[in-house]
């Protein structure tokens, strides 16, 4: 043996530790991978030899290579040998190692479960400790599941150290195993209290984290937070308590109001960044008024956090962020593009009417700064988002956004053409009045195409000449000189531009092309309008020959037209009229959703022939042309087509309803628009063009900067005459909308509009559904994660008992002692250590528990039962031996007097009669019979009706009531008392008088019978002293199941649905009438009998949880035998040993 | 009588994400060597590397004057650096950076204190103990001691162990 540690420590000599390990992967920098590969070599070979010590080496050496990458997970198995090390610089690796390397399915996880649990119950607290730390990291569901037990007793550990790992991994274990949250709850509540503030901290992490998800189940606990907040001088523990109250107070008002003042002292006198803005984050999300302007300025130190908070506060205060506008528009000028961004974010929230065009103006200011294209990019949607928001909210003025527009173009290199050409078009097709304003500047844009075209690739700027090209042709009743934009639409050079947009130009060209023979026709000289028709001609051909299908197609076309027309002009034929009527018509916009809102009309069948089906020996081409309109009805422009009279009459009915719910059916004709005003529901706003007061002409390029001024000096004239107005104004109703400059009721927010614009509304369907539920897609990833999560447990969710712990418990009342220990409550309550003392305690514990079962405990060995008692609890929660020791002597002392005064309330059999629970006392004191009752509402809850007899000769007051909870019942106590805090008993009991009370229990698994051990302390009035009487509750199986009739078919339908267990027992020696054994049943057990046939009969019961109980009972002679049946087996075996326990007894 | 404490013991089951934790804690030198790593939640090994070194080019890609919280796809981190080395702390979007900013700071002494004058080959070479002070302040991502005394009692404890 020694040599053999000899020889394992020369070996180790030769070893490689870490530090060689660290050095040498240093010294070998060219081959690194080759050097460790031969290191993880010799650590294989290490891991081989017996010696923990190179084992532990080796395991060391593994963690730092795990870290650079590489798998380790081959020494699974000897990671957890030297966690088994009992030395503890072994231990510690290997639990280093694991907690770096395990993961949930690493399988050998498995083999550690007893290891630690050892580990967490080892007398020296650092094995405890590395072992919880370990455990916190690896944790799996089933590790969960097997220590929530030992890890809660641990909470209660006399060391804090301990204590706050034990909380903090709890959380963990909740989440693995959620089981386990309802048990631990009040202990870890109690935490909150603890005397060291580590611990202490540790439970605000864990709670706050449980309740930062479900706080309204917390609530209860905001008075506790509140002291802690008021006393802490933990930071990190006050930002947590903070942040759960910013959870909180949105479910309780009045927190909010209560929390302000601590808060405002926080703010005004931490030092700590953190706190202060965890404060203010707070403050902002709670709509607290207090200054919070003040606060933001105070943040904007740490400038990110500060916009962060700041767009937080936008949302509720607007106006205080506003006024600081000039900050934000500062941190545009910062290094960091971050810090610019969010500031970008911000501004888009706080542009009002008043302030849009300044911020706008320093965003094209920053836009000709800004190096690097994404930036300036950014800058470019945000200005047009700050813009086009909300339906172009803020803008007052339209004439200043085209200009801005058109400066944007100017831009270099950006990849957003496309959006600002999108905006263009939005802007000349919905505002009407800026159309004249808009196809200048577009007119003057293509004229000066050759500045824009340098960038040719895809969604460059040259996008905007496609919506500059449509809004010429478009609106060309606006143009000045619509000649020579005709002639810049049609030079050599826009054969370089993308095929899109030449097809746009050739379309556009012809639209042009009308309108110049439009005006020109008025006039006498008529070779204006052969030069036009001949300039088309000329440079058409360039077009057809365009490798672009649609442009060719497009330019032939049109080429062909303005020849023929040429012909017509020659012949001094008027053709102005009908090349018109071509692009006659106006395009609206159609809102985006519209034909999803179109509702089916009733008596609408669209498979249905609308005409008489053409018979078969009509021409072929009718009949696609018919489907084509009704399949496609985009033809906005009136058709031309003659069709005759009759026809149209015939078609007219048919086709009218179906036009009125065409949402691309734009209505150009008056009749149409009748058809507008008599239909209902119609939000059609009927758009009144007004012209500019004073129309401008900017020569060249615009300048927004101009109309920033002039809307300045606007504004202040306005301002001017409002005053003028002011007197006016109150007697004056409101006029009409339409009038230019109304004064309705302003605020000073509200600005006037430089012209009233007209926002033409997006076209809805007639007969369009209001509702706005489209906006939800119904795939939506989302939806699905909209669950519930606060509705209570359901029976299948609840707390399953962990059944291989009970297994094979003898269930025979003669062991019933040492049954309980076995039941799957019982091992909670006790700590590991209790374990130990087990068989010691087991002997004296069941001597106490057989004579209580009897009900008869010898007076003279009270106090002995007594002390064994005590000592058992003593055990299982330390931190109250202290106490427990004074108690116990007074007890003594007190005992010698009772005993006089005091009778046996269970002598005979007539408490015992009552079996459906039964509170069993070591001590004839006033405690006595109880009732447990289930709550059929609450399938987990419980009524226990006590009934207190003074049996003494002394007046008795102040009583509690208390029982020690376990993991699966519990009493329920009033909001804000502690896990272990008694419940005062509403009444005092004048001596021989009996009151009765009631408690609620609330119980997870009622398959098992169990009992609860509970004190009731009370005075006694003349010796004023504190008296004690220890009791325990006996919770049957039967107690849990409710008497409920049920018919015979259905209880058939029970029998074969074949979802239910079977069982049977036997009963000897029974001697009563069978009538009288069925009432037994019934009345003890809670069954109800379904139909009796002679000596047999069928009977039936439900739990409080829905199980189903069915029993057929037999008799003969003196044997009766029960069939039963039942979906939950524990529950039926334990409900069967109650029957027969209850038979037994007689 | 009847005692309302109806608490509804619902746990969230959200994706790791979504919990206010601390994600992982990393030191790394300039060259983007990874000298400690410690996640508190599982990733796997092939994806830690990638991760690490994607976080740390990020990290030092940032000039001294920027900001040290900097989001990262779904969440945010946190640096700071001291000399050649980088304490980067991985940080779910509800945690409160500025808090994180301080425990970094927190931490740093602590290592300073039991080191004297901590150095990057201290950290290298005593892995095992940095692991142990670094699990006395963070427990499965959650701050759990800040006090230097009390975070160094183990340490001392052990290195007591190991003299005797």
């Amino acid at each position: 043996m020694a040599l053999k540690i000899v020889k394992g420590s020369i070996d180790r000599m030769f070893d490689k530790n870490l530090q060689d390990l660290v050095r040498g992967i240093r010294n070998h920098k060219e081959d690194e991978a080759k050097y460790i590969s031969t290191c993880i070599d010799e650590i294989k070979q290490e891991l081989k030899q017996d010696n923990i010590a190179v084992k532990a080496n080796a395991v060391c050496k593994l963690t730092y290579l795990q870290m650079l990458g590489y798998d380790v997970s081959w020494a699974a198995f000897n990671i957890v040998e030297v966690m088994s090390s009992s030395k503890f610089t072994y231990k510690r690796i290997g639990y280093l190692a694991a907690s770096q390397c395990f993961h949930e399915n690493t399988d050998v996880i498995m083999l550690t479960t007893n290891q630690i649990r050892k580990d967490l119950s080892s007398p020296n607290q650092y094995d405890t400790g590395v072992a919880l730390t370990g455990l916190s990291c690896f944790v799996t569901p089933d590790l969960a599941r097997d220590l929530a037990n030992d890890i809660m007793t641990l909470m209660s550990h006399t060391k804090p150290y301990i204590r706050k790992k034990a909380v903090l991994i709890m959380y963990k274990v909740f989440l693995k195993y959620p089981e386990s949250l309802r048990p631990a709850f009040p202990r870890l509540k109690e935490k909150l209290e603890d005397p060291d503030p580590g611990v202490q901290s540790a439970a605000v992490n864990v709670i706050c984290e449980l309740a930062r998800r479900n706080p309204k189940n917390y609530l209860s606990l905001a008075p506790l937070f509140f002291k802690l907040m008021t006393s802490s001088t933990n930071n990190w523990v006050l930002i947590k308590i903070i942040k759960l109250f910013g959870a909180l107070t949105p479910l309780e008002p009045r927190l909010g109001k209560k929390l302000i003042e601590p808060l405002t002292n926080l703010i005004h006198s931490t030092s700590a960044m953190s706190l202060l803005y965890e404060c203010v984050n707070t403050v902002i999300a709670g709509q607290y008024s207090c200054s919070v302007g003040s606060v933001c300025l105070r943040i904007s130190v740490v400038k990110y956090l500060g916009l962060l908070a700041m767009s937080k506060i936008l949302k509720t205060h607007p106006k205080s962020v506003q006024s600081h506008k000039d900050l934000i528009l500062q941190c545009l000028d910062d290094k960091d593009e971050s810090i610019r961004l969010r500031a970008l974010d911000l501004l888009y929230g706080m542009v009002s009417k008043k302030n849009l065009m300044e911020i706008v103006k320093k965003l094209m200011i920053h836009v000709d700064k800004a190096e690097g294209t994404t930036y300036r990019d950014e800058l470019l949607t945000k200005i047009i988002d700050i813009c086009s928001q909300s339906n172009y909210q803020y803008i007052t003025n339209f004439e200043w956004y085209i200009s801005i527009l058109v400066e944007l173009t100017r831009l270099e290199g950006t990849r957003h053409g496309h959006l600002i050409a999108s905006q263009m078009l939005d802007v000349a097709i919905r505002v009407k009045a800026i159309r004249a304003f808009a196809v200048a500047q577009m007119a003057t844009l293509l004229d000066n195409a050759h500045l824009l075209t340098g960038n040719m690739q895809r969604n460059g700027i040259c996008e905007v000449l496609y919506a500059a090209a449509w809004i010429c042709g478009e609106f060309s009743e606006h143009l000045e000189n619509p000649v020579q934009t005709l002639e810049a639409m049609l030079r050599p050079k826009v054969a370089t531009l993308p095929g899109h947009i030449q097809a746009v130009y050739v379309q556009n060209a012809a639209k042009l092309f009308a309108t110049i023979l439009k005006n020109q026709e008025g006039n006498t000289d008529s070779t204006a309008a052969q030069e036009t028709s001949q300039l088309m001609i000329d440079r058409l051909p360039l077009f057809v020959q365009s490798a672009n299908l649609e442009v060719q197609e497009r330019a032939s076309c049109i080429l062909q037209l303005v020849k023929y027309i040429q012909k017509l002009q020659q012949k001094d034929v008027e053709v102005a009229e009908e090349v018109s009527a071509l692009f006659a018509g106006e395009l609206n916009p159609v809102a985006p959703k519209a034909q999803k809102k179109v509702p089916v009309p009733e008596g609408l069948d669209l498979d249905a022939w609308i005409n008489e089906p053409p018979s078969e020996s009509e021409s072929e081409d009718e009949q696609p042309k018919a489907i084509f309109t009704k399949e496609e009805p985009k033809h906005s422009r009136p058709r031309h087509t003659e069709v005759d009279e009759k026809e149209l009459a015939r078609r007219r009915e048919a086709r009218k309803q179906e036009q009125a719910n065409n949402p691309f059916y734009i209505k150009a004709s008056p009749s149409s628009q009748k058809v507008y005003q008599e239909t209902p529901g119609v939000e059609h706003i009927p758009v009144v063009q007004i012209d500019l007061s004073v129309p401008l002409k900017v020569p060249g390029l615009p300048m927004s900067d101009q109309y920033v001024k002039l809307e300045e000096e606007r504004r202040q004239k306005e301002r001017a005459e409002k005053k003028k107005k002011e007197k006016k104004k109150r007697k004056e109703k409101r006029s009409g909308r339409g009038k230019k400059h109304d004064s309705g009721p302003e605020s000073e927010e509200d600005i006037t509009p430089a012209h009233v614009v007209d926002i033409v509304t997006e076209e809805m369907p007639e007969n369009a559904l209001p509702s706005d539920d489209d906006d939800k897609d119904p795939n939506d990833p989302h939806k699905a994660l909209d669950i519930d999560l606060d509705k209570p447990l359901a029976d299948s969710e609840k707390l399953p008992v962990r059944s291989h712990r009970a297994a094979g418990a003898p269930k025979s009342p003669a062991e019933d002692g040492e049954a309980e220990n076995a039941t799957p409550q019982e091992p909670k309550k006790k700590s590991s250590k209790e374990k130990r003392d087990k068989k010691k305690d087991k002997e004296r514990d069941r001597k106490v528990r057989l004579r209580c079962w009897k009900h008869s405990p010898p007076s003279g060995r009270k106090s002995d039962s007594r002390s064994a008692q005590s000592e058992g609890r003593t055990k299982s929660s330390k931190h109250k031996k202290k106490k427990q020791k004074k108690e116990k002597e007074e007890k003594e002392k007190k005992k010698k007097k009772k005993h006089h005064h005091h009778h046996h309330h269970s002598d005979g059999g007539g408490e015992e009669s009552v079996q459906n629970g039964t509170v069993e006392e070591e001590e004839p004191l006033p405690v006595s019979v109880c009732d447990i009752q289930g709550n059929l509402q609450d399938g987990s809850q419980v009524v226990v009706s006590v009934i207190f007899e003074n049996k003494s000769d002394s007046f008795l007051k102040s009583m509690e009531f208390n029982v020690l909870d376990s993991l699966n019942s519990k009493l329920q106590r009033p909001e804000g008392s502690g896990p272990h805090d008694g419940l005062t008993v509403p009444f005092q009991l004048p001596p021989g008088v009996s009151n009765e009370a009631r408690f609620v229990f609330t119980v997870q698994s009622i398959v098992m019978p169990q009992k609860l051990k509970g004190t009731l302390t009370f005075i006694v009035k003349d010796s004023s002293t504190h008296e004690k009487l220890d009791f325990k509750l006996h919770f049957t199986c039967t107690s849990y199941l409710i008497t409920t009739p049920c018919y015979s078919d259905a209880f058939a339908k029970l029998l074969e649905s074949g979802d239910l267990k079977s069982s049977s027992v036997r009963l000897e020696g029974v001697n009563m009438p069978f009538h009288h054994l069925l009432a037994r049943i019934c009345f003890h057990h809670h069954f109800s009998v379904v139909e009796r046939i002679d000596s047999c009969a069928s009977m039936y019961s439900r739990s409080i949880q829905g199980h189903h109980v069915c029993l057929l009972v037999k008799t003969s002679g003196q044997t009766v035998s029960i069939d039963a049946k039942c979906d939950e087996p524990t529950l039926l075996g334990n409900v069967l040993d109650e029957i027969k326990q209850t038979f037994s007894q007689c | 009588m009847v005692c309302t404490d109806n608490i509804d013991f619902t746990i969230p089951l959200q994706p790791a994400a979504d919990r206010r934790m601390i994600k992982f804690v990393l030191m790394v030198n300039r060259q983007g060597q990874t000298r400690l790593s410690r996640y508190y939640h599982s990733v796997e090994l092939s994806r830690r590397a990638a991760l690490e070194a994607d976080v740390v080019r990020y990290c030092l890609s940032r000039k001294k004057d920027q900001c040290s919280f900097v989001e990262y796809k779904d969440f945010k981190v946190v640096y700071r650096q001291y000399a050649a080395l980088y304490i980067v702390v991985g940080i779910t979007d509800s945690e409160n950076e500025l808090s994180i900013y301080e425990l970094v700071h927190n931490f740093v002494e602590v290592l300073d204190k039991y080191f004297s004058r901590v150095s990057e080959l201290d950290i290298m070479f005593n892995l095992d103990r940095v692991h142990i002070i670094l699990d006395e302040m963070i427990q499965n991502g959650h701050i759990v001691e800040t006090n230097k005394s009390r975070i160094l009692a183990p340490l001392t404890a052990i290195d007591k162990m190991v003299e005797s």
